[in-house]
């Protein structure tokens, strides 16, 4: 029972960060019809733009962390939207596909580049310890990195449901043209959406990194499973993310300590295969229809 | 500044290698310089490249330069493999590397094939097991580190059960199944024995497997990256008993990725920079004034590779390979005959090395020696 609770704990908070990038995922499709395959990239990236705020401009980690989510606004956020999406988003889906592949790559080999090939220490700004729940000893920092991340998925949730701006975004992404006929601003929402997308990453960034370790490479295996994520939980829904995440990261864990470690990464493919079998919009998402 | 003067004067002896093939003499550096070995490979090669800097400076070998010319086996075997046949296309005396035993096991059979002496820096048990003549070492192998290993589990800390947690791969099944056959001799029972994934991650759940498995340390067989997350890990979920592992474990990339982590962690290294050792120490120097960065064991491994290239080829009196293998087979290198092989070594029939070695544990960031193990033959 000890083991099932810890096992538990561990998941729920791996699971959370896939959640975090699943949600951008689903934000970008609703809204701005974008599925970003450079999201693990994403993540990556604002780790190493802290590591470099803190080593060459010789920042505390809290300062580096703040001006990392600002240059994640920017770059990930604005830059991205601007540069790269703006002018495919009138092509088809594959196109994008195939640009944020190739935009994925440009960034792994670029910090590969001009950083390292190797992995780096990143600093580790929760509480490190554990915490004994009637006899079961429990990960602080799980603890801490559930509540952060999911506070955060439920927040946005909070934001998207109870706000005028939030449901202008969720208008956006239920009907581009509708929503311009009431008079809401489309092009805000759709940067206001890469915008939350950039700061989800970097937040995930935060909360992997120090114990993922910094590499290039990061986001390979993180991208993957936030996708996962996002088409089990339901792509065209933000709260499908959110479920899925968590139980891409509970099967993850759970499967690897009573299964089988060495098909642990096969499991989540399992359950996305039958998913998109026995219910292709996913365990929350709309059914929906398209003409072509 | 000065570590750019310092490497860039490293790269000018290498260039004064690049003359006539007459004057020079080529080696092959097969080695992991991108993909999940990118860090021991850096290492190795970084050794192998201020070995041949101060060999050129002193005259070279047997008066020719030597010129080293690095291939990247990006990690991975087959590549291993292809860029092995590539250098050997180029005619090398001798080839150097890799460190990965899975590329090694693959590509020693072309060197075999092609008569090419090759000094690796591989662990795995089985690799001078196959009576290839041809290949040889420069670390221990896992048939000797892990009898000395096991008798501290069992005499050190009075160890009845072991975790052991290993990497998925013929470095790491060669290292588990060679501690199994030695606790077993010793009546220690294996609790925890998981296997893991090169460039896995995420090691939460089998921190919880250890935790929970009421053993009376742990055995941590990984790579360096692996090691480091591992580690975290462990501390993360306030795993606090002994915590120990084979030369990598106590690596200076995993002290510098994990950090307070890696705190009190022992094991047995055939290497360290950390030595008790003048000539280590003054290698271990030279090379943070290249380079910039402290050197792990790979470091030192690729330095002493090229210097017993240097020696067997001065004793042989010339660059005929198959004397070379021959001389090699069975000699005793002394630091009074190379000083560049840092630690009187001698090399079996087999091709396995034999030293002294070190039981260390990690404080305050470093390895500090507790105890100094003779070498296996005495």
């Amino acid at each position: 029972m000890d083991q099932f609770l810890q096992l538990l704990v561990a998941g729920l908070a791996t699971g959370a960060v896939y959640a975090l990038a699943a949600m951008g995922f689903t934000l970008l499709w609703q809204t701005a019809g974008t599925i970003n395959f450079a999201q693990g990239e994403f993540v990556m990236l604002p780790a190493f733009l802290m590591l470099g705020w803190m080593s060459l401009g010789g920042l505390e980690p809290w300062p580096a962390f703040a001006l990392t989510v600002l240059c994640s606004l920017l770059l990930l956020g604005l830059a991205f939207k601007r540069a790269l999406a703006d002018p495919l988003m009138r092509h088809d889906v594959l196109t994008m596909v195939i640009a944020t592949i190739a935009l994925g790559l440009f960034l792994k080999e670029s910090v590969k580049e001009l950083w390292s090939n190797e992995a780096q220490p990143f600093p580790d700004l929760l509480p490190v310890g554990s915490l004994q729940l009637g006899g079961v000893v429990l990960s602080l920092r799980d603890i801490v990195v559930f509540l952060a991340a999911a506070g955060l998925a439920l927040g946005l949730q909070l934001f998207l449901a109870r706000t005028r701006t939030g449901r202008s975004m969720q208008a956006v992404a239920q009907n581009r043209e509708v929503a311009r006929i009431v008079g809401i601003d489309v092009p805000r929402m759709v940067l206001l959406t890469f915008l939350v997308n950039a700061l989800l990453v970097s937040v995930a960034a935060l909360l992997v990194t120090p114990v993922y370790l910094a590499k290039f490479d990061l986001g390979e295996s993180l991208g993957l499973m936030a996708f996962i994520a996002a088409i089990v939980g339901g792509f065209n829904q933000t709260r499908g993310a959110l479920v899925g995440g968590l139980l891409v990261g509970l099967l993850d864990n759970f499967s690897a300590a009573y299964l089988s470690a060495a098909y642990r990464n096969a499991f989540p493919l399992l359950l996305l295969v039958v998913i998109i079998l026995l219910r292709p919009q996913g365990l929350l998402g709309r059914a929906e229809e398209r003409q072509v | 500044m000065r570590r750019t003067l310092a490497a860039a004067a490293v790269l000018v002896g290498l260039g004064a290698g690049g003359a006539g093939a007459q004057d020079s003499v080529l080696i092959a550096d097969v080695i992991e310089l991108s993909g999940g070995g990118a860090t021991v490979g850096t290492n190795w090669k970084n050794g192998v490249d201020l070995a041949a800097s101060r060999i050129n400076a002193e005259g070279g070998i047997l008066g020719r330069k030597v010129v080293v010319e690095h291939y990247d086996t990006q990690s991975n075997p087959a590549v291993s493999k292809a860029v092995l046949q590539k250098a050997l296309d180029e005619d090398p005396f001798v080839v150097l590397g890799p460190i990965y035993s899975s590329s090694t096991k693959v590509n020693m059979v072309v060197t075999q094939r092609a008569e090419v002496p090759q000094i690796v820096g591989s662990e795995a048990s089985d690799i001078t097991e196959q009576g290839n003549p041809w290949v040889f070492r420069t670390s221990f192998g896992q048939a000797a580190g892990m009898p000395k290993l096991a008798n501290y589990m069992r005499d050190g800390l009075g160890a009845r059960t072991v975790d052991i947690v290993w990497v998925n791969n013929d470095f790491g099944k060669g290292g588990r199944d060679a501690m199994v056959a030695e606790l077993e001799k010793r009546g220690i029972e294996v609790g925890a024995d998981l296997s893991t994934e090169v460039q896995q991650v995420d090691f939460a759940p089998d921190v919880v497997q250890v935790r929970n498995s009421g053993a009376d340390a742990v055995f941590v067989y990984l790579h360096e990256e692996e090691s480091a997350r591992f580690l975290k890990e462990l501390r993360k979920q306030g795993y606090e008993r002994p915590v120990i592992g084979e030369t990598t474990l106590m690596n200076q990339k995993v002290i510098d990725l994990a950090g307070e982590a890696v705190e009190g962690v022992r094991g047995h290294v055939g290497l360290s920079a950390d030595a008790p050792l003048e000539s280590v120490a003054a290698m271990a120097e030279a090379y943070e004034k290249a380079f910039g960065a402290k050197t792990d064991h790979n470091g030192i491994k690729g330095y002493i590779a090229l210097h017993i290239v240097k020696e067997i080829a001065e004793r042989t009196g010339g660059f005929d390979r198959a004397a070379f293998g021959e001389a090699l087979r069975g000699a005793t290198i002394t630091t009074a005959d190379e000083p560049g092989v840092l630690m009187d070594v001698t090399f079996d029939e087999k091709g396995d090395i034999d030293r002294e070695s070190f039981l260390v544990e990690v404080e305050n960031g470093q390895q500090v020696i507790t105890e100094v193990l003779p070498k296996l033959g005495g």
